[in-house]
């Protein structure tokens, strides 16, 4: 059997981004180098503050002010997008780089019928739409998007407010604007942070379904594991505004190079083995005001000698594995 | 809106009111001076005259008594007969109420048409020159007197240059039959376009004068709006559709930060009443608070009384006002 590498998406290369603050320019997304697939769901772990939105917000050029990105390259089908005027990147974004956000309930304008907020983008980037009626023909094409997201009787209900609907409606709908022009890329941020744990699953189902429908790639963003095991074809694991590692899911989570990864492995409860200690990772992320040259984790990691406070870089540990450790090979279980 | 929280609304006003009365009736009475003395001032007039006025005015019974026979026929709509006009003071005050109106509407037009474009510049541009500007000159508007900044913006328009008028509301050559009693309004509906334009220079430096404080607290609350809004998700997630920035803008984020601007607008239209009365005064506009500022003078009670309590219930209608306009643009928020 001849494999074929499926032609990539998005390239992230070097990413820098940063925000001048008080307390001294904090670089929150420090040399990321990413690739996304077509049609992957690549999972990007990480807890707060490690990077992972603000890297995804780059791509699309949305860094909040007074952030900027400070260098690097973010490659989308042979586009340069940083090198994109301003009107040039809006055409990408929702068109063929679509994001959503953790929460739809702030996420969506309290003041404007669902209507109003899908037809909108149909408008602004639908170019196939007919001439006369484009109107009406956005309007039954948002009808469609509402009905494929799982929306009960989408024709009555597509005049309410965002809040007449439940919380997991709310999620559903904001994925109905972020797909309705079909975009070939989906940044879901923290899809499910904001939900229920039984709405979680239902939210990442339909993901995972309109993936295969849609023949999209998506960027899970989460702080959790367990998301990223069941739906994430590759993982990228980030820490203080590094990918730390990456590689396929099932092979990271099996056997992680990077002790961090180990680390927030060992410290989720396993329902298996309710007796197994929970082992959290000691100390705190490092401030990255102060960030050094050498390894970010070493503080807090069981394995650091004095050669990890050098400049380290990511290294092959397998096949399409990476990890920013030096003993990453000598841990291999 | 449900019919309960209307009459909920409304039934409100019975404790502002009777609260209202019973204030004003304390400080007429606490004040020193007597109607009658200022109304025989200069004419020779003997006790047995002044004590036969004070009767018919009913100032010889007690406090308390004045105070229900005021209530009593307050609720009938009979406020009882101005001093010194000798007519009902309802007739006084519907006479001078039209040109009240009139100013404080364009003041509030203006005051609105200055804030929030203002408002919204500065927060979209926020930090820079044109934001400080702004912000400067509205502590400038909210802390200038009204009456000094009248005399400001008499000196080169009226007085150098002889462009607007100094003092009044018409000119003598313009006669417009009434409709709304508001004399632009009506010049146009009427066709006279010429009584519209001669209206409009009357009116241009006191509704000016009234609007500037208002126009200040507004942009400043448009201003403060407008940076929550800008900050939003929504706003955000707006822009990772990929809508115009002026779309995001207008649409987006200006329907949200219009909120609660339009509610101060509508509680400040309150405080525009009080202005009035100053501004009244400076430009000799023939308004109800030039007049309830002579009737203090002249310690004329039923018409201030009488016009305090329509201030009053003006001032529960804006703000009950100000609630309808809040839930029209929330749709989060129900009566």
């Amino acid at each position: 059997m001849i494999e074929t590498a499926p032609e990539t998406l998005l390239s992230i290369k070097e990413l820098r981004t940063c925000f001048p603050t008080r307390a001294g320019l904090v670089t929150a997304v420090d040399g990321v180098s990413l690739d996304v697939r077509a049609g992957e769901c690549l999972g990007v772990v990480g807890e707060s503050g490690s990077g992972k939105s603000v890297t995804f917000s780059s791509v699309i050029g949305l860094v909040r002010r007074p952030g900027y990105i400070a260098g690097g390259s973010v490659t989308f089908r042979g586009r340069e997008l940083t090198a994109l005027s301003p009107a040039e990147l809006r055409a990408v974004r929702g068109r063929e780089i679509a994001m959503t956000m953790q929460d739809a309930l702030t996420a969506l304008n309290p003041a404007l019928t669902i209507e109003e907020q899908i037809v909108e983008v149909l408008l602004a980037h639908a170019v196939d739409l007919p001439r006369a009626g484009r109107k009406a023909e956005a309007r039954r094409r948002a009808v469609d998007m509402l009905r494929l997201v799982g929306i009960a009787s989408p024709e009555t209900r597509i005049g309410d407010y965002p809040h007449q609907f439940s919380g997991g409606m709310r999620q559903r709908i904001m994925i109905a604007i972020a797909l309705a022009c079909r975009p070939m890329l989906l940044i879901a941020d923290e899809p499910t942070t904001a939900l229920d744990v039984t709405i979680q699953a239902q939210v990442l189902e339909l993901i995972a379904d309109l993936r295969r429908q849609l023949g999209m790639s998506v960027v899970l963003i989460t702080h959790d594991l367990g998301v990223v095991a069941e739906y994430a074809d590759r993982l990228a694991v980030m820490y203080a505004g590094q990918v730390v590692e990456t590689g396929p899911t099932r092979a990271v989570l099996d056997s992680p190079r990077h002790p961090y990864t180990r680390g927030l492995l060992g410290s989720i409860p396993r329902l298996s083995d309710l007796d197994a200690p929970i082992r959290p990772i000691e100390g705190q992320a490092p401030e990255l005001v102060s960030a050094g040259e050498g390894c970010r984790f070493a503080s807090r990691c069981p394995m650091a000698v004095g050669a990890c406070y050098a400049r380290i870089d990511l290294v092959d540990v397998g096949p399409g594995r990476a990890a920013r450790c030096i003993r990453a090979l000598e841990t291999a279980a | 809106m449900k019919a309960s929280a209307v009459a909920y609304r409304l039934l409100q006003l019975v404790p502002v009111l009777l609260g209202v009365s019973v204030i004003v009736f304390l400080m007429m009475w606490l004040t020193p001076g007597d109607p009658v003395e200022v109304m025989l001032a200069g004419q020779q007039a003997t006790a047995e005259q002044a004590a036969s006025l004070r009767h018919d005015m009913g100032l010889d019974q007690p406090p308390l008594q004045r105070f229900a026979v005021f209530l009593g026929n307050a609720l009938t709509g009979n406020f009882g007969l101005s001093f010194f006009h000798r007519r009902p003071v309802a007739d006084v005050i519907a006479e001078r109420l039209p040109a009240t109106i009139e100013l404080t509407l364009a003041a509030l037009v203006i005051a609105l048409l200055i804030a929030i474009p203002l408002g919204v510049v500065a927060a979209v541009k926020r930090g820079s020159l044109f934001d400080r500007l702004a912000t400067v000159g509205s502590l400038f508007g909210v802390s200038l007197p009204g009456f000094w900044f009248g005399i400001l913006l008499l000196i080169p328009f009226s007085v150098n240059l002889k462009l607007l008028p100094v003092s009044g509301r018409s000119s003598l050559s313009c006669e417009v039959a009434p409709i709304t009693h508001l004399l632009v309004l009506d010049s146009l509906l009427r066709g006279q376009l010429a009584c519209a334009g001669e209206a409009l220079r009357f009116l241009t430096l006191p509704a000016i004068t009234l609007a500037l404080p208002t126009a200040a607290v507004l942009m400043r609350v448009m201003r403060a709006s407008m940076l929550e809004v800008l900050r939003s998700d929504y706003v955000a997630f707006a822009e990772a559709k990929g809508l115009s920035p002026r779309r995001v803008l207008l649409r987006h984020a200006l329907k949200n930060a219009l909120a609660p601007t339009v509610t101060v607008a509508a509680i400040e239209t309150g405080s525009l009443l009080g202005g009035n009365m100053v501004v009244e005064t400076v430009f000799g506009w023939p308004g109800l608070g030039r007049l309830v500022v002579e009737s203090i003078f002249v310690r004329n009670y039923p018409l201030v009384q009488a016009a305090v309590l329509l201030y009053a219930v003006t001032y529960v209608l804006l703000n009950f006002a100000a609630d309808i306009l809040y839930t029209r643009l929330n749709p989060k928020v129900e009566l």
